[in-house]
């Protein structure tokens, strides 16, 4: 039969209109664009979340500011927290993960395609819910917009009898719809995961990062829906005049904080193993060396999964409850560290004896070693009880939060960006530029965080919009808010290193760091296919066993 | 350009995962079993709580009829995803039916139950915190029942347009699972509610 | 390179030098009155003891594994001239896992027993006979304070007794909520301890020096949180006798002032109690003594004429979103009120 290819291939294809691609995004079940979009989407909020977390900075520049007025003040670190755990920090892992994992494992795309796209657009539709409450709701008086009850919204401050108005509504509903997208998205991570590896892929050869996202996504599954359970009892509290948290009628305003921290600290492990995912990526290629101990971080990593379920009273030492209970509570928080020192430890050895290249992804993430460091001791020193009953609720918790989430997670994801962005885009990001970002973005991060821990320490609470001289704060607010300077003119280099990288970066080729996960066999960008023959791998480094063949991984393993 | 495989031979190995469809399912059954469990938590903590109101031992009275009804279903969708795997479609259709059938009585129950608790003994989901965790715990559960009968109902629609095929029996099967664990559940909650709690 | 970690390594130092000062010699400075490494109280010295073995602990952990981390960026780093060969692949070793797995297991254990001490020393506390029993009420945004033995109400400044460390005479608190969630904190005495609705809590405090201790409210409860503000006066026994006589006395009863008329005319009584006048009211302050007191609003401003005037013509001016409304009076009617007010000492 006579083909017609050759002549049709022939025809350069003219670029379709922008309406058509516009309509190919809007439509797109391809995992890579899909990661794409979430990823976008959270840029977005990074800069959102960044200008609230800026305006209170700014408000808390010295005692008795009026920059902005309670009201606003007390909305700020709602949708600050609200918008970076939710909006910020799951899309952009889970945009990471929805890029990189069906790639990693072999794969074509996520298990569920159609799935995936709604998990999408369901976390799209909660975040604009979340800001159209500036528009639409009315909080706490009736004073206009957005929740003003803290991220964790406790009981009774969210009855109807002291947040009239929907702003708390707002809250509920946003989480309620993208916590749909978060379970739709974890179930299409574990079937991917489990059902969709390449022939010869067993789970012990697996990259690390897709046992991270596996254990993440058990945690998001176990994790979020109590969350939604309590969000659905808070509305039925609102709205059909239950009880549930109605301390007037019997009710309990503690249980809502055992629901909500149920989901509260297993959610911190869901931002944190994918971060510590991106580390066992990047740290092994750029110290040429294979992760110290493979088995030993899978098991660590499901140790974490495991425990990080029975730690989350720890968020409610000072609420009263039983020495028994706080005894319980200490010793699975503290347990938690064994697991996730180790982990430090293997990175450590990765890097021991290697050839250590200081690209930015590796900057960022020997960065994140220091900083995670930090950040695992001073969470010893809140597991201690007793100390808690003195830090907790004041501004060296927020300071040990931050110091994991920005120290520890958004470090790594800038590492990641860096080190995947030749892949995406199959251009080379700006190197000095990186480094600028690296640099500024560090100085900002330490002049912030740091500090925040000496006002805590002598007794500043958190959630304060101003505070009284005379008690030896000023200082180190002054300090902390100087931070948030080098700290925007950090995300400025990165954005612009984004654009400029994207418009005019050199051709990256498909390995240009000389890697070892099958990723980095398909082109740059992959084909929409990915693969055309699905590979078969031997070991953990498929790329390290074609590249060195006199010496493959898979006769240690 | 696509990939190269990448091992020096071509794969001859056995290689099986499991299907996607039945992990998926677990996962999904999964989460939905964590938001049981809390709201099972909340009834079990506010036993005996309640200040004022009907107790639950003065209205519950046990639908066991309703009780067999869904327990039932179970059997007759499993025989009906059986006839199905065997190729025998009009059996299928017959105990799949009959499912639907079972599952609609349990529903027709728990309203009929409500009403009399509503309108006769005077309790609501505002009344007290028995009424709130009662109505919600099996408000959530009968709402999973509505929502696999629509499932359920969706597949007969496609019988009766021709165009159902024995090649559907193993999603049938995963469907199935969806209704197995409603039934689970209502073990769960039928326990709770009306043995521990009365 | 080496310029850079060299940098980021200072920060580090300096970090912990900058604290070093707050926390060894700051101690008892008057210009940190809420620092937590200032105890003057039991339940306070009993977390400072063990926050101290904690941070120690911590320091060495961090100072072994930090040194390890830059000594490895710096020794470990690939060098210009280098060949491109790979260096060896080393891909685990169940001793080297084993020893950094029993260590911090060890060290897990020597800090759980540590706190588990204290939990049990400071939750487990006993009123000795002597001690004083207050009831705290946590109200949006201030605070309500009931001695039930000796029939005082007061409000925003909390009166105890200094004890003695040879007899203590330690004050024990309970802690309602007649809305949302408070938190009592006063570093100096004791670590917080919640006030949640339908939840009463206990905590305890034997502060072992007079002096007047600053705190604030430590879980948001709303638009002002911020100036929930807490002051606890330890007094030597003679002083707080003579405190608790003046409390117990109603106001007193001369003829009723133009300001009294207006005040009890408006609907200041609907909030305030003024002991011994038709003013019953509980949502706001007891005002029966609110002379004797050094602030008003929760210790957002100081209790001067000025500020008493500027309160009650319009609270928002002091802590907006605070639940005392402005009432709309003329000046004439602020004078007259706040005349009658600061009668009542």
């Amino acid at each position: 039969m006579h083909s017609n290819i050759s002549e049709v291939s022939e025809l350069p294809a003219a670029p379709p209109p922008f309406t058509l691609r516009l309509h190919h995004w809007v439509t797109t079940v391809d995992h890579k664009r899909l990661g794409v979009l979430y990823v976008l989407y959270a840029l977005v909020f990074l800069v959102v979340g960044g200008i609230e977390a800026s305006i209170m900075r700014l408000q808390l520049i010295r005692p008795h500011n009026d920059f902005v007025s309670p009201q606003v003040f007390n909305r700020m670190f709602t949708m600050h927290g609200t918008t970076m755990i939710f909006f910020m920090a799951m899309p952009m892992l889970f945009g990471f993960a929805n890029y990189l994992v069906p790639l990693m494992v072999g794969a074509r795309d996520m298990a569920f395609p159609r799935l995936n796209a709604f998990s999408f657009w369901m976390t799209a539709l909660g975040g604009l819910l979340l800001y159209f409450s500036f528009l639409g709701g009315n909080g706490l008086y009736g004073a206009g917009g957005a929740p003003d009850v803290g991220w964790f919204a406790y009981a009774p401050l969210t009855a109807k009898t002291f947040s009239v108005g929907h702003s708390t509504d707002f809250w509920i509903l946003s989480l309620l719809v993208s916590g749909i997208g978060s379970i739709g998205f974890a179930i299409n991570t574990i079937a991917t995961i489990l059902c969709m590896r390449c022939p010869g892929m067993t789970m012990g050869k697996m990259p690390l990062f897709a046992w991270m996202n596996l254990v993440m996504a058990g945690l998001v599954i176990l994790a979020v829906s109590p969350l939604s359970a309590a969000q659905i009892m808070l509305l039925i509290d609102r709205y059909l005049g239950g009880h549930f948290f109605d301390t007037q009628a019997g009710g309990s305003a503690v249980i809502w904080m055992h629901f909500f921290w149920v989901f509260g600290h297993p959610e911190v492990y869901v931002l944190v193993l994918p971060a510590f995912g991106f580390a066992s990526e990047i740290i092994p290629v750029f110290s040429r060396k294979a992760i110290f101990g493979y088995s030993v971080m899978v098991m660590a990593t499901v140790a974490i999964g495991f425990i990080s379920m029975s730690v989350w009273a720890h968020h409610m030492f000072t609420v009263g409850m039983s020495p028994g209970a706080n005894t319980f509570f200490v010793i699975s928080t503290m347990a938690i560290a064994v697991p996730t020192g180790i982990k430090i430890f293997n990175w450590l050895a990765t890097m021991w004896g290697g050839k250590i290249h200081l690209a930015a992804p590796m900057l960022f993430c020997i960065a994140f070693l220091f900083q995670f460091l930090i950040a695992g001791l001073t969470g010893i020193t809140l597991a201690a009880a007793p100390f808690d009953w003195q830090l907790g609720n004041s501004y060296y918790v927020v300071a040990h939060f931050h110091y994991v989430i920005v120290g520890g997670i958004v470090f790594t994801i800038f590492g990641a960006f860096y080190y995947w962005f030749p892949k995406v885009t199959g251009k080379m990001y700006h190197e000095t530029l990186a480094k600028l970002h690296f640099w500024l973005f560090l100085i900002g991060f330490h002049l912030t965080f740091d500090f925040m821990h000496v006002p805590g320490l002598l007794g500043m609470p958190r959630r304060i919009y101003t505070y009284e001289p005379g008690r030896g704060w000023d200082l180190w607010n002054l300090i902390v808010t100087i931070g948030v300077f080098f700290q925007a003119a950090g995300i400025l280099a990165f954005v612009a290193n984004l654009v400029w990288s994207w418009l005019r970066g050199k051709v990256a080729g498909n390995d240009p760091w000389d890697a070892w996960t099958l990723e980095w066999s398909t082109s740059s960008p992959p084909p929409v296919y990915n693969y055309a023959v699905v590979p078969t791998v031997l070991s953990r480094r498929p790329l390290w066993d074609l590249k060195h063949p006199e010496d493959p991984d898979w006769r240690y393993e | 350009m696509g990939a190269l495989s990448v091992s020096p031979h071509e794969s001859n190995i056995d290689w099986r995962l499991p299907a996607r469809g039945r992990v998926g399912m677990y996962c999904l059954i999964c989460a939905e079993s964590a938001i049981f469990t809390i709201f099972v938590v909340a009834y079990l903590f506010y036993i005996g709580k309640s200040l004022t109101g009907p107790k639950p031992k003065d209205v519950l009275h046990p639908p066991i009829f309703f009780t067999v009804c869904l327990l039932s279903s179970s059997l007759t969708v499993h025989t009906a995803v059986r006839s199905l795997f065997r190729g025998n479609l009009a059996a299928f259709a017959r105990w799949w039916i009959l499912t639907i059938l079972l599952g609609g009585t349990f529903l027709f129950g728990t309203l009929q139950e409500w009403r009399r608790l509503i309108f006769d003994d005077g309790l609501t989901v505002s009344t007290n915190l028995f009424g709130t965790t009662y109505y919600s715990l099996v408000g959530l559960h009968a709402f999973h029942v509505t929502m696999g009968l629509v499932a359920l109902s969706t597949v007969v629609v496609f019988y009766f347009a021709g165009r159902l095929r024995r090649e559907h029996a193993e999603r049938l099967e995963v469907l199935s699972m969806y209704w197995h664990f409603v039934d689970a559940v209502w073990i769960v909650v039928f326990t709770v509610v009306y043995a521990v709690g009365v | 390179m080496r310029r850079s970690l060299e940098f980021v390594r200072r920060i580090c130092i300096l970090s912990v030098c900058a604290a070093m000062p707050v926390l060894a010699q700051a101690r008892v400075d008057s210009r940190l009155p809420t620092n937590i490494f200032a105890p003057a109280s039991t339940p306070a010295e009993a977390i400072f003891g063990l926050s101290i073995f904690v941070l120690l602990t911590v320091a060495g952990i961090f100072i072994v594994v930090f040194a390890l981390l830059a000594y490895a960026v710096v020794r470990f780093r690939s060098r210009p001239g280098d060949d491109h060969s790979e260096p060896a692949q080393i891909y685990g070793s169940d001793r080297v896992e084993l020893s950094w797995t029993v260590i911090p297991v060890l060290i897990v254990i020597t800090l759980f027993l540590a706190s588990a001490r204290v939990i049990a020393s400071v939750q487990g506390a006993v009123p000795p006979p002597g001690a004083l029993e207050v009831t705290v009420i946590g109200h949006q945004y201030w605070w309500e304070y009931r001695y039930p033995e000796l029939h005082i109400v007061t409000a925003n400044e909390l009166h105890v007794p200094v004890s003695d460390r040879a007899h203590p005479t330690p004050t024990f608190l309970t802690l309602l909520s007649a809305d949302t969630d408070h938190s009592f904190w006063v570093p100096r005495l004791a670590g917080k301890t919640d006030l949640i609705p339908n939840h009463p809590n206990h905590t305890w405090i034997d502060p072992y020096e007079p002096g007047v201790f600053l705190g604030q409210c430590a879980q948001y409860c709303g638009t002002q949180h911020a100036k929930m503000l807490l002051r606890v006066y330890v007094q030597p026994p003679a002083e707080f006798e003579r405190w608790v006589h003046e409390q117990e006395q109603p106001a007193q009863s001369a003829a009723p002032s133009t300001g009294q008329r207006v005040f009890e005319s408006t609907a200041c009584v609907n909030c305030h109690t003024v002991s011994g006048t038709p003013a019953k009211g509980r949502f706001g302050p007891d005002l029966t003594h609110l002379m004797s007191r050094d602030t008003i609003a929760a210790g957002a401003a100081p209790n001067t004429p000025s500020m008493l005037r500027l309160w009650i013509r319009n609270p928002d001016a002091i802590k907006p979103g605070s639940k005392m409304p402005a009432m709309g009076l003329s000046d004439q009617d602020v004078e007259a009120v706040a005349s009658y007010l600061e009668t009542l000492r």
